[in-house]
């Protein structure tokens, strides 16, 4: 078989089941109420007909292998989760309103966190044990324990109502001020995602300084600059590229919750107002709709790391 | 102790040396427990070190700044926060430890079970490690903590449903590289039951790995749970929280920025002191 076939039929191997293995996670979600769902939906003040009706809608009352199934074919011919309970339209309706900004926002929080971990390990591999270099080792210690939204509030404080920088909350209008009222929730979200970027960056680049083939082109007269972009950069990239792949799940919950502490409109917001509302469908939704975009990103992500990595394409 | 260790001290007592002689010449481990120790015992005396009453509100006194009356000022209801913030540690910090138990075991028996039996068993868990790691972290962990119902069950819940993938995963790759060794083979042939394998003999070497990553997972459980409480989802009031006290000052944070940014601080503590521990530990027993 020819190497891009046996890369795509491994992939199926691997997706197929995770995809199935989502619906049947979110469909389980429901069950996981104890007691009534309809009930919990409805409250406890609700009449025993209306709990009847919403048990009907939800196909509660049928067993369970046929609601499994129903729903199923409900993902797979519809692709949402049924109505909103509240709004009476498609989850993927709500879901693809919502969606374009938070996608925005984890676009930006790549961008940041890239900028930031490779000037920050580059700096610190380039002086090893100099200020820089401990200042980035002590960097994952702390960053482990930090939580994003609070991160959120502190960039509020110090750049918003402080310096008067960026807006408090909410997306702006104008020509660029949706980008601008982005930013401090990007750099929140990719604050975290950057000490495990930057302490697997430099070990990496670290390897990469005091290989062979760097001290042949410096030996060759090839100018440092070159050196440094051109060839050992683009050696490191590929694991930071893989951290990446692994990393699109962090980001992707980082951003609905850093949302909630900037005001803004997209996913974070639909899954909360969802469950103030007890909008059961619509939480599948959101949860649903969050798992495929992970597994599709990192399929193309990994996907990357084979046409940029010759190794991998040969290798059995 | 001086002296090489003899012969016939057996080396399960060799490694212990050298993993507490190591342990005790390694700064990070100790200056982690020396911090973690500090924090477990000021939530531990919170009620006699608290100066206040933590719920006791008052209607004139609320917002105060920083004083000798009010160390950390008041909150919104004139509450202590300085009193609050130490129960509120009590409260975070048995939970992420409980919370963190049930997937710290479930995780290594699945690993156990996947790595050494391999097979259709091994691609199953597989598949569920891979499918839980699809879900973003806080997605699945707030839609369970929502449909079980928010607070402390709901917390203990959804970590002993998703927690545990990461130890299975690590010590899977551990006990797969194991398996095939010529001492479980000559383990197997003298007779001892899969079983005897696995708990004597394969758990003892991937439970150090094991421990340094229940440190991390303690850090993230408790920033979640925090993060829970700032969302609404977490510690129900008027039991005090580090994230509900968060999300109280988010209303007051243009004028008294403090109250948002001390609970917080308590958070990064904790991460840093459990994160020493861990790397001391790792380094201790020589996990990569």
């Amino acid at each position: 078989m020819r190497p891009p076939l046996r890369w795509l039929r491994r992939t199926l191997f691997a997706v197929v089941p995770v995809v199935i293995g989502v619906v049947v996670a979110v469909f389980f979600l429901l069950r996981l109420v104890p007691g009534d769902p309809a009930r919990m939906i409805l409250g406890e003040r609700a009449t025993p007909e209306s709990v009847a009706a919403l048990r009907e809608q939800l196909g509660l009352n049928k067993p369970l292998l046929q609601q499994l199934v129903d729903f199923a074919g409900t993902v797979f011919l519809h692709g949402d989760t049924g109505n909103s309970l509240i709004y009476n339209v498609s989850t993927r309706e709500l879901i693809v309103q919502r969606a374009p900004i938070s996608l925005a926002l984890v676009g930006l929080a790549v961008l940041f966190s890239l900028l930031i971990a490779v000037t920050l390990a580059v700096l610190a591999a380039r002086h090893k044990d100099g200020i820089i270099d401990h200042v980035v080792r002590v960097i994952p210690t702390i960053g482990q324990g930090m939580p994003t939204f609070w991160i959120g509030l502190l960039l509020i404080i110090l750049f918003a109502v402080t310096l008067k920088w960026f807006p408090v909350g909410g997306i702006g209008t104008g020509p660029l001020e949706p980008l601008r009222s982005l930013v401090l929730p990007a750099l929140a979200v990719s604050l975290g995602l950057i000490p495990p970027l930057v302490r697997s960056l430099r070990s990496e680049l670290l390897e990469v300084f005091s290989s062979d083939f760097v001290t042949t082109l410096r030996a060759a007269g090839i100018p440092e600059r070159r050196v440094v972009f051109g060839h050992i950069l683009r050696n490191a990239s590929l694991p930071t590229l893989t951290l990446l792949s692994v990393s699109v799940s962090y980001l992707i919950g980082g951003t609905l919750v850093v949302e909630q502490v900037f005001g803004i409109n997209g996913l974070g917001s639909l899954l909360f107002g969802a469950i103030s509302n007890r909008d059961f469908p619509v939480v599948q939704g959101v949860a649903l709709y969050c798992a495929l975009m992970v597994v599709l990103v990192s399929l193309v992500l990994d996907g990357l790391v084979w046409l940029l990595d010759p190794r991998t394409r040969s290798a059995s | 102790m001086s002296g090489l260790p003899i012969a016939t001290d057996g080396s399960a007592r060799i490694a212990r040396q050298t993993f507490f002689t190591r342990a005790r010449r390694s700064p990070t481990l100790i200056l982690g427990i020396i911090m973690l120790g500090l924090l477990v015992v000021a939530s531990a005396l919170a009620p006699i070190i608290a100066t206040h009453d933590p719920a006791a509100q008052s209607l004139t006194g609320g917002l105060l700044p920083p004083s000798f009356e009010h160390l950390l000022g008041t909150d919104q209801l004139g509450r202590d926060i300085f009193s609050r913030m130490l129960f509120a540690g009590q409260t975070d910090l048995r939970i992420a430890f409980l919370a963190a138990l049930t997937p710290f075991v479930t995780g290594i028996v699945l690993g156990l079970v996947s790595g050494y039996f391999g097979g259709w068993l091994d691609y199953v868990i597989g598949r569920i490690v891979d499918t839980v790691i699809a879900f973003p972290f806080y997605v699945i962990v707030i839609s369970i903590v929502f449909a079980v119902g928010a607070g402390e069950t709901g917390i203990f819940v959804a970590f002993a449903l998703v927690g545990w993938v990461g130890y299975a995963r690590v010590v899977r790759v551990t006990t797969t590289a194991m398996k095939s060794s010529a001492w479980v083979a000559a383990a197997r042939g003298g007779g001892l039951s899969h079983a005897r394998v696995i708990l004597r003999h394969l758990l003892p070497n991937v439970l150090p790995q094991a421990v340094v990553l229940l440190m991390s997972e303690i850090i993230a459980i408790m920033v979640a749970v925090v993060t829970l409480g700032y969302l609404g989802l977490g510690i129900q009031p008027p039991t005090p929280d580090w994230g509900t006290m968060i999300s109280d000052g988010q209303t007051f944070v243009t004028t008294k920025w403090w109250i948002s940014t001390i609970p917080g601080l308590a958070v990064i503590y904790t991460g840093i002191s459990l994160s020493l521990v861990g790397d001391g530990l790792g380094d201790a027993w020589r996990v990569k």
